[in-house]
């Protein structure tokens, strides 16, 4: 166990290593200055050299790679160039709209996708099942926005029930904010369940004709205690990778679906900050969210290996 | 990947097996209605697409025109058909690259093992660590906003997916029999690359290739939804989809149309993989 870890958290390190490397490479030759943009198309050219010297922008590339990767290590993200903040605390604020969304999604989208699963499996071929299975392949269709745009047309527009955008804020009460986000979150976990949803029913039809499933049944166990007792825990298992990848999906689809809805999160963010060339917070940002993606997947790995032995040895 | 497949001998049972698939039949009906969509508009569509009409503008659906106007007075039937053009196109191209760089390299991590394998391996871990849609992002906001740099956005991303899919089946492929057969026979393992491994490859690869395609058009409706994909006065249906939000509240038809050819598109291509690939490979459980 001790030699997966290890073998894991090395392999995770030099991901993220090479991932800032390229992520750092690629906004070098991203066109534009950030102090000339910063200044203005007016001024003069020794203010824009003073502020590049302020901002560090005239020391060599290396020696700026090395004094962000230093920085972020111990949570200095730098000032960002448009907003005049630490970059940090920039993001933990966007983060607290982003963060909430993706997980109530992640939620919705497994508390739909278990059951129908589940259904669809345990009704094989009948009817149950090829309506889950329809509604999964529509479900996959469809883009998480354009759902979205109907959910502000039918919930908002017309019945009124929830704003059609915007964020209350935390400030406002838990309840207000949860409501500006139960449309998005709706929207963002439609295509994830229809994927889930698949992967459940798959999953769970590969273990129902498992031999301890017969035992189980022989020994005189009703056909749902089997199923939940038995065929469900291990059916989790390919669901869990499923739903790790499905997180990193989520957390970059708030990108579009905050557009939709005119949510001030991270995805907001990444869009003003690439118009208007805020560099550090674009870098920074893009590496964390890589982070989240590798040490999410990281988890669900190490989750594996607790629960099933036999992944330790054979694990790549 | 059954090795008699792709060959003469069982054309005509997969051709039947295919005129009896319903999803193969819904889904090659569907996309054959994109496909045609697209070409009919390089030489027709009702009105000049960009033509602005103000006098005409937010007309619901009526005889002339089919599927109503927008904000400008822009025929919707006309921009849809450009649409699907512009999707279709930038799908094709993306896809191109995902088989045109990911499935060599698969080939040859398959065939030659060792470092060339671990390399591609770690390097596609790598690239699927970075969320498609931030990257994409990235390369537009780099390069400019565009249909030619979305298409390389999404397009790097199926770089890796190809390659997989590739050099899985590919290394089952080697261990095989008749693999080991030529390799007796001293054929190069390039020789046998082409001649034994790709054909058998090449009906996953087909399959691949439609959901890449799927994953491509929602993914380029995306990017234009944001801005960041095909640029006005080309008419794409995520541009179409932003436009008509600001204007919900009066013409709710305009979010509807483009919303629906997209679903239609992408249901169309899935369906023709799952279709295809019970017509290519008929030992696979169809039930699963």
């Amino acid at each position: 166990m001790l030699v997966f870890l290890i073998r894991r958290l090395g392999g995770l390190v030099a991901t993220l290593l090479v991932a800032t490397v390229v992520v750092f490479a690629v906004l070098e030759i991203l066109p534009g200055d950030p102090a000339s943009l910063m200044l203005g198309v007016n001024a003069q050219p020794d203010t824009i050299a003073a502020l590049r010297t302020e901002l560090g922008l005239d020391r060599p590339a290396l020696a700026r790679y090395l004094g962000w990767i230093g920085g972020m290590l111990v949570g200095d993200f730098g000032i960002s160039y448009t907003y005049r903040v630490p970059v940090a605390g920039l993001i933990a604020d966007r983060a607290l709209v982003s963060l909430p969304l993706a997980l109530m999604a992640l939620l919705l989208s497994t508390a739909i996708a278990i059951p129908l699963g589940t259904l669809a499996a345990t009704a094989h071929n009948r009817w149950p099942d090829a309506t889950v299975m329809g509604f999964a392949q529509v479900g996959v269709a469809v883009p998480n926005f354009w759902f979205g745009i109907l959910l502000v047309y039918l919930f908002a527009v017309t019945l009124r029930w929830v704003p059609a955008g915007g964020f209350a804020g935390w400030d406002a009460g838990p309840a207000a904010a949860l409501a500006s986000l139960i449309l998005p979150a709706i929207a963002l976990a439609l295509p994830q369940a229809a994927i889930l949803a698949r992967v459940m029913r798959s999953a769970l039809l590969d273990v129902l004709h498992e031999d301890y499933i017969r035992t189980a049944r022989a020994k005189g166990l009703p056909f749902l205690a089997t199923v939940w007792r038995h065929a469900v825990r291990n059916a989790l298992i390919p669901v869990l990778t499923i739903l790790g990848l499905q997180f990193a999906f989520l957390i970059a689809g708030t990108i579009i679906i905050e557009n939709v809805f005119y949510l001030p999160g991270l995805g907001r963010l990444i869009f003003q900050a690439v118009a208007q060339r805020d560099l550090i917070v674009v870098q920074s940002l893009t590496v964390l969210l890589v982070a989240t993606v590798v040490i999410v997947n990281f988890l669900v790995d190490l989750a594996y290996a607790a629960v099933d032995p036999r992944l330790r040895d054979t694990g790549r | 990947m059954s090795e008699t497949a792709i060959d003469g001998v069982n054309r005509r049972s997969m051709v039947a097996r295919a005129l009896r698939h319903p999803s193969f039949l819904i889904g090659a009906a569907i996309t054959l209605t994109l496909l045609a969509a697209a070409l009919v508009s390089f030489v027709w569509t009702p009105f000049p697409v960009a033509e602005v009409v103000i006098r005409d503008r937010l007309q619901p659906p009526n005889p002339v025109h089919w599927l109503g106007t927008d904000a400008f007075g822009r025929d919707i039937f006309s921009m849809l058909l450009v649409g699907a053009r512009n999707s279709l196109g930038v799908a094709v191209v993306a896809v191109a690259i995902g088989i045109g760089i990911g499935v060599p390299l698969g080939l040859a991590a398959a065939a030659e093992g060792g470092l060339l394998d671990s390399i591609l391996m770690r390097g596609s871990d790598l690239v699927f660590a970075f969320p498609a849609l931030v990257t994409a992002v990235m390369i537009t906001a780099i390069f400019g906003p565009g249909a030619i740099n979305a298409m390389i956005a999404i397009g790097i991303f199926n770089v890796p997916v190809f390659a997989r899919v590739t050099r899985g089946a590919a290394r089952a492929l080697w261990g095989r029999e008749f693999v080991l057969a030529a390799r007796v026979a001293g054929k190069t393992r390039a020789r046998i690359t082409v001649e034994h491994v790709l054909p058998n490859v090449a009906s996953l690869i087909i399959v691949q290739s439609t959901i890449q395609f799927a994953l491509a058009i929602l993914a380029e409706a995306g990017l234009s939804y944001v801005g960041l994909g095909t640029q006005p006065p080309m008419p794409s249906w995520g541009k179409m989809l932003a436009d008509a939000q600001t204007m919900m509240a009066i013409a709710p038809w305009l979010a509807i149309v483009p919303g629906l050819a997209i679903v239609a598109s992408v249901l169309g291509l899935n369906l023709l993989g799952d279709g295809l690939r019970d017509v290519l490979d008929p030992r696979l459980d169809r039930t699963r």
